[in-house]
């Protein structure tokens, strides 16, 4: 009795094995549609096309009060690493005053205890972790997402 | 006069035999060979002395003799080969003896003594490892702002002409840039630093010890 059900089991295992292996290969996995599209598992999908950074569209709008703005400019080749940060050089003060450019929030001062300091927290050195470049990137899928602007 | 009849022997640059070493026989005048042929034969090792010594001289200036050196090739060379220099979008580059060997013919032998210093210190292991080559990378990289500002960055104008840029065609911040280097006579160094190698720590005080930057005179602020 006991060996009938494990046939039986190991039976209804396989035949699901190999229609999840048939919807598989034909890109979708029990019947989902996924990023990947039509592409089987087994191939390589294209690689997407390289997005141009825009940066003569001005700047971009924020989603939400608390998005970390969006970078503007061609920021290809600037170090940010453990010995320097290149934003600071326009963004810091008293570099911003002469550059023109936004001063980095005072958020940005306070380290994670809430100490106040003269130089740019240790916890938010690195830039980019948070602020993306502007570019003209379509939505992966269709939503229907608002910013905060239309909904306050 | 009874110099043709002298015996061999009798001079001071010869033996008692009449031989002369090899020394006292450089230095007397040639029985056999006429001027003409002297002067050829000195024509012939000049030119062959002179496109030598050149040869090494430019051999010495190629990217891949720097890059003999693992402290050159291991350090600079894996940070160059990520900037704008190395690969960009038309494929006209820069490369070692491009920013760091002068290319008049006068300061590229200065230069060239001055690098006796570097074979030292290779011979001498100051920098074979990766954390004394960071331990030293201020220095070193404020002696090249400094010979930079001293020379008025003649090696990057060797390439980018400053008065031809078509100010036109760059981006907004690099226009108004260059416009205030033009009229208030900066020069490249002062805002390009960094742009080949990565940036050393403790660049602020480098910065306000060359008074570039924020840090440049009162009056020009």
């Amino acid at each position: 009795m006991k060996r009938t059900i494990q046939m039986i089991m190991l039976a209804a295992n396989i035949i699901v094995m190999m229609a999840a292996t048939g919807s598989l290969a034909r890109g979708q996995a029990g019947g989902l549609q996924s990023l990947r599209g039509e592409t089987p598992l087994t191939d390589t999908t294209a690689a997407p096309a390289v997005r141009k950074q825009n940066t003569s569209a001005g700047r971009f709008n924020r989603a939400y009060r608390q998005q970390p703005p969006l970078i503007p400019h061609n920021i290809e080749k600037y170090q940010i690493n453990l010995k320097v940060n290149q934003c600071m050089r326009c963004h810091d003060w008293p570099y911003n005053v002469e550059e023109g450019a936004p001063k980095i929030s005072e958020t940005h001062y306070v380290d994670r205890k809430g100490v106040a300091l003269d130089r740019v927290s240790r916890t938010r050195w690195f830039c980019t972790q948070c602020h993306v470049p502007q570019a003209n990137a379509r939505p992966l899928v269709d939503n229907d997402f608002e910013s905060t602007v239309n909904v306050r | 006069m009874n110099d043709d009849n002298r015996e061999a022997g009798t001079d001071s640059t010869s033996n008692a035999a009449g031989e002369a070493g090899l020394w006292q026989r450089f230095f007397r005048p040639s029985r056999q060979r006429s001027i003409a042929f002297i002067c050829a034969m000195g024509f012939a090792a000049g030119v062959v002395f002179w496109g030598g010594f050149n040869w090494a001289m430019e051999m010495t200036n190629t990217e891949s003799f720097c890059l003999s050196c693992h402290e050159m090739e291991d350090n600079v060379y894996r940070e160059y080969r990520k900037t704008i220099h190395y690969t960009n979008r038309t494929g006209v580059r820069a490369t070692c003896p491009d920013c760091h060997v002068p290319r008049e013919w006068g300061h590229k032998m200065v230069r060239k003594i001055q690098a006796s210093n570097e074979l030292l210190h290779h011979l001498l292991g100051s920098l074979d490892t990766r954390e004394k080559f960071e331990n030293k990378r201020l220095k070193l990289a404020k002696n090249e702002w400094k010979r930079m500002k001293r020379n008025d960055s003649r090696e990057c104008r060797n390439c980018h002409g400053f008065d031809y840029m078509d100010l036109t065609k760059q981006e907004n911040r690099a226009d108004r840039r260059h416009e205030q280097a033009l009229k208030e006579n900066m020069t490249c160094i002062d805002c390009h630093k960094g742009i080949a190698h990565e940036l050393p720590a403790g660049i602020e005080e480098a910065e306000r010890e060359l008074g570039v930057g924020v840090y440049r005179s009162a009056s020009k602020k």
